[in-house]
């Protein structure tokens, strides 16, 4: 007799089949044909010109500066979040909509709201240049601040669900070991949550680095001050497509490799 | 069925009012549940808090630690006041250590460094820290263990390196919850006699939070009873096992004395 199969995913219609395939295709062919139109010949000579090198060296900058910014802030702010669960509700929910929400607003308009605060004319902008001659917008700092702002959710979101899904008893028996609330911090809730923050870590650069809307709003498209990889590989494809596909393809490699990296940490939905 | 204002008559005859023991007589509420307590322990001395579950166990140790505010009353140990009207001392500040009923060892760190842990961060340097730890760890014979993590240790093992990281820092008392119940039957009773070798040799107040009369018997001179929040009887244990006062207390003994 034929041992039966195990049917764990229960029924599914054979006419499903059919749009998950073109979604799937949808999502990996774009992907395909980059590598296959790719000029693999000429890529090491198009990588290496000046401007090239100089958009890669600035977004590896801008997006690690980002991404240490996100970490110094973004992991209290994380706990912030996890400890809310204690709090009334408005404050509560009004603390986690200010988080998500430049999650889902599009990057062009939190340019948009950057200039509007931190521009010349902005609200605290225009006292930043009266008062110190500071000027933020089209600087290689708006890069980083326009890369904050969209990625730093991404790292407060993974390390707030560490911190949740980690025993906040261990704390407690730390502080009865005499340890402040410093002490315990710094050497049991950190450690505990160490794989949440190298994920959230790991997306926020990620994000940091394939930012473009809010950079070219906020910051504009300077060669070597504010003009990234993403928006160098824009202006190329008007000017030179094979530059702009050998850009797209180490702006792909370094996502895949970050992918892989997380594979077996913790994020959920990634691990499978 | 005698009342909390028992207890406190008992606690009158036992000590001279807790100048240098536990003293606590406190109300705490959590939601719709209100605990009524009344203790007093002699330094040196253990006593037990037997009670079924939901009885306000737990609710008792948040108390003593200091994670659950009591509503009224007051705490003090060795004269010292711990919360009354006026004050609550934090938890880390209140020199009692606690030894969970699952241990809690922290899993990111080394047995020894569990148990380097306390005297570190009271200020100990990291070597007189883990002369510390290595001296505790060869008192209760896990010190072979020290470079292991807590996921690697047995049951009684991790329960004598939890015993160890809380006296590491000479608490004034020593709480343990449900010390044997994560424990396997099989080595519920070695580990049991060990531990009272262990409470003997501590000269702090020990108070053993337990549903087990087999626990209260080998390990406790005293007894207090708490049943749905409040204590029902307080008395040393052989007198309890002579005379229950109540049936919980009564079905305990006879399933016990069947054994």
């Amino acid at each position: 007799m034929a041992p039966r199969r195990p049917r764990r995913a229960g029924f599914l219609a054979p006419a499903l089949w059919i749009p998950a395939g073109i979604a799937l295709a949808l999502l990996a062919l774009p992907l395909v044909a980059l590598v296959v139109r790719a000029p693999w010949a000429d890529l090491p000579q198009l990588l290496a010109r000046g401007e090239v090198l100089q958009a890669l060296a600035l977004s590896l900058g801008t997006a690690a500066i980002a991404t240490a910014v996100s970490l110094a802030l973004g992991v209290p702010l994380a706990l912030v979040l996890a400890r809310s669960a204690e709090w009334s509700a408005v404050p509560r929910r009004l603390l986690r909509a200010l988080v998500t929400v430049p999650l889902v607003l599009p990057p062009v308009v939190g340019g948009v709201a950057l200039l509007l605060l931190l521009g010349r004319r902005g609200l605290v902008g225009e006292r930043l240049d009266a008062w110190f001659g500071i000027t933020i917008p089209f600087t290689t700092t708006a890069v980083v601040i326009a890369q904050v702002f969209v990625a730093m959710p991404f790292l407060v979101l993974a390390v707030e669900g560490a911190v949740r899904a980690s025993d906040r008893r261990f704390e407690i028996a730390a502080a009865t070991l005499g340890a402040s609330r410093w002490t315990v911090f710094r050497r049991i809730t950190l450690p505990l949550v160490a794989p949440g923050v190298s994920a959230g870590a790991l997306l926020c650069f990620t994000r940091a680095l394939g930012e473009f809307g809010a950079t070219i709003t906020f910051a504009g498209s300077f060669p070597g001050v504010t003009q990234t990889l993403p928006i160098a590989t824009y202006l190329e494809l008007q000017r030179d497509p094979d530059a702009a596909i050998a850009l797209s393809l180490v702006l792909m490699i370094v996502s895949v490799a970050v992918l892989v990296s997380l594979r077996d940490r913790w994020v959920p939905g990634l691990t499978s | 069925m005698t009342g909390p204002g028992d207890a406190t008559g008992l606690s009158a005859a036992t000590g001279p009012g807790g100048s240098t023991g536990l003293t606590a007589a406190f109300t705490a509420r959590r939601g719709a549940f209100t605990l009524d307590l009344a203790l007093d322990v002699r330094p040196g001395r253990t006593l037990a808090l037997l009670g079924p579950n939901g009885s306000g166990k737990s609710t008792t140790i948040g108390c003593l630690a200091g994670t659950i505010a009591i509503d009224a009353g007051a705490i003090s140990v060795a004269g010292r006041v711990l919360d009354d009207d006026a004050t609550h001392v934090e938890v880390a500040d209140r020199r009692i250590g606690v030894v969970f009923q699952d241990y809690l060892l922290f899993p990111h760190l080394t047995v020894r460094d569990n148990v380097a842990f306390g005297p570190r961060a009271m200020g100990l340097g990291r070597a007189g820290s883990r002369d510390v730890a290595d001296d505790l760890l060869r008192r209760f014979g896990v010190h072979d263990l020290a470079d292991r993590r807590p996921a690697q240790l047995s049951g009684g093992q991790a329960q004598r390196v939890a015993l160890a990281r809380a006296l590491a820092v000479s608490p004034d008392v020593l709480l343990l919850d449900e010390p044997l119940s994560a424990l396997d039957v099989e080595v519920r009773d070695d580990v049991r006699e060990e531990l009272a070798s262990h409470l003997e040799a501590f000269d702090g107040i020990t108070i053993v939070v337990t549903h087990s009369l087999e626990d209260v018997v080998a390990l406790a001179r005293d007894v207090v009873v708490l049943e749905r929040g409040a204590v029902t009887q307080s008395a040393p244990v052989r007198e309890l096992v002579r005379s229950p006062a109540t049936p919980y207390v009564e079905r305990l003994v006879a399933s016990w004395s069947d054994d």
